[in-house]
């Protein structure tokens, strides 16, 4: 697909080879050192000036990829994204349904990557069907299923398809998923296919060091668990990420907000919320069983007691997780460097609309979907 | 072994600089290995790398050694093998997500890192992937020679 605008950023071709580029640390994105667009002359958010769905918009100065989430986020307002999730079917109208419960609610879905080491619709297929109907897409790429040449090329294909933004995940192990008996890949951890996207996209090479004839635009995404030991190098971490390429990451479940503002503290002491755009991770809780279920049985969510507590003290619990979910939103919006919420709300989507219009989190901004804008 | 796994992140000053010792050995040698031919050094010097990395480390003879990064703690003993850890899957309590009897590499990586001096820590660099034609190389001769030839180990 062909971007229309056709504003493509000059990109330098220093003649670096890959690994001297990895031991030097270059950065050469300089759109980071400021989060935020300089005053523009037009609404960026303004849709109604948008190519009709399917086209890619133009890249803004500064701007990194033509998407709408970098555009919101550069733009300084209050961002909402969430996790659809692949179908076991190769049906397309069950992909567009699973959309359209979130339209005018988020500014962008995350297409997860074989969550849980589950087998699911692929990423790949989920942005493709996705972006054609104009929807602003997070692929997430996780390292545990594909090496290095199958990554690269799925960074291109999602970028030709109109993928704006990818995270890039090392991946849940498979013993945690439908297949343990498989082989993990792992040829790239999160950091290095950070790393490598980045540089497919600032020196159009491959990793290899061929070169790209027209690089990915994407807007650079990675995940942060603050919930997790070794709770000290979590911050450290993050500062790892950025320095890999990430310019936005979405957190882990927050359900410890104590936690939380420990984490966020430590990352504003290191500059970092100015260096990058933070999503907390947030999510209903259908029941305690859930919650317990969850606490005991996935990697690297943590929930503490007076959640479970409070659930099972409620009389309409799923009521109560929802509130809840809404509460935590309220709480994490005010922490200074947050600029977004990641809500996942796993075989509960339909509260999505429901936890975003009570947490006011929009502000009365009605993010793009395919109704917004009457096609010309 | 796990339990020397263990020992040697504790002890992970003493070891990183012996590794430092061995690696300024081995630069100061190079030009003899050169002349004898470093194919030919190779496989005698892994018969000492090998096990010993083994004994202490588990090391998994990747052939690109990040121990003195790590806190001498062999992030090849990651089940997803990440160099650039800890994942965000680590048990409460510090355990590995896929091995839970396990404590996770990458805690031990910061325990170790914490032994060492400022100057020594390198947990904040980002380690390349790995190159899978290195499996079984000496990662020692590596070293030395990026040393020698001026490229940053």
């Amino acid at each position: 697909m062909n971007n229309p605008a056709g504003n493509h950023n000059t990109h330098d071709t220093r003649d670096t080879l890959p690994e001297q580029a990895f031991a030097s640390g270059i950065a050469p994105d300089q759109a980071d050192t400021a989060l935020l667009d300089e005053p523009l002359a037009f609404d960026p958010l303004d849709y109604s000036k948008e190519p009709p769905p399917g086209y890619n918009l133009p890249i803004l100065p500064n701007h990194v990829s033509p998407g709408r989430l970098e555009r919101v986020l550069r733009a300084g307002k209050f961002a909402v994204t969430t996790e659809i999730a692949p179908p076991d079917s190769a049906d397309p109208e069950e992909v567009y349904e699973r959309a359209r419960v979130f339209e005018g609610y988020v500014d962008a879905m995350n297409a997860t990557d074989g969550s849980g080491a589950h087998c699911h619709m692929s990423s790949v297929g989920m942005c493709s069907l996705l972006t054609r109907k104009g929807y602003a897409m997070v692929m997430q790429v996780s390292c545990r299923d594909r090496n290095r040449i199958a990554i690269q090329g799925d960074v291109l294909g999602a970028a030709a398809m109109g993928v704006a933004n990818i995270m890039c995940l090392s991946g849940d192990g498979v013993q945690a998923g439908d297949h343990p008996e498989a082989k993990p890949v792992f040829d790239l951890d999160c950091m290095s296919s950070l790393q490598i996207v980045r540089m497919m996209r600032d020196e159009s090479r491959f990793l290899s060091g061929r070169r790209i004839t027209s690089p990915p635009h994407v807007f650079l995404g990675a995940a942060a668990n603050p919930f997790a030991p070794p709770h000290d190098y979590r911050p450290l971490r993050l500062a790892k990420k950025i320095e890999a390429g990430a310019q936005f990451v979405q957190t882990q479940y927050c359900y410890d907000v104590p936690m939380f503002r420990r984490y966020m503290a430590q990352v504003r002491e290191l500059g970092l919320h100015e260096k990058v755009f933070i999503l907390v991770g947030v999510g209903p809780l259908a029941s305690a069983k859930t919650a317990e279920w969850i606490r005991n049985n996935v990697a690297g969510v943590h929930i503490p007691d007076s959640v479970i507590t409070r659930l099972k003290g409620a009389r309409h619990p799923k009521q109560e997780g929802i509130q809840l979910c809404v509460d935590i939103i309220n709480e994490v919006k005010e922490i200074e460097g947050v600029h977004g919420v990641h809500i996942m709300a796993y075989r509960q989507e339909h509260s999505v609309p429901e936890i975003v219009a009570r947490s006011g989190v929009l502000n009365g901004r009605v993010p793009w979907h395919p109704g917004l804008v009457p096609v010309k | 072994m796990y339990r020397m796994r263990r020992w040697s992140a504790r002890h992970a000053a003493t070891l990183h600089w012996l590794y430092e010792t061995v690696e300024r050995g081995l630069v100061n040698v190079f030009p003899r290995l050169q002349q004898i031919g470093l194919q030919r050094v190779e496989k005698p010097l892994m018969w000492v790398e090998k096990p010993l990395k083994q004994f202490l480390f588990d090391s998994r003879s990747c052939g690109q050694c990040t121990l003195g990064s790590t806190g001498m703690s062999c992030p090849m003993n990651c089940p997803k093998t990440i160099r650039n850890g800890p994942c965000g899957g680590v048990r409460p309590g510090g355990k590995c997500e896929v091995k839970p009897d396990m404590d996770c590499v990458w805690v031990v990586a910061w325990e170790g890192t914490r032994q060492l001096k400022p100057e020594q820590r390198a947990l904040h660099l980002v380690q390349p992937p790995l190159d899978a034609r290195l499996k079984g190389k000496s990662a020692w001769l590596r070293a030395a020679e990026q040393k020698v030839r001026g490229v940053v180990s």
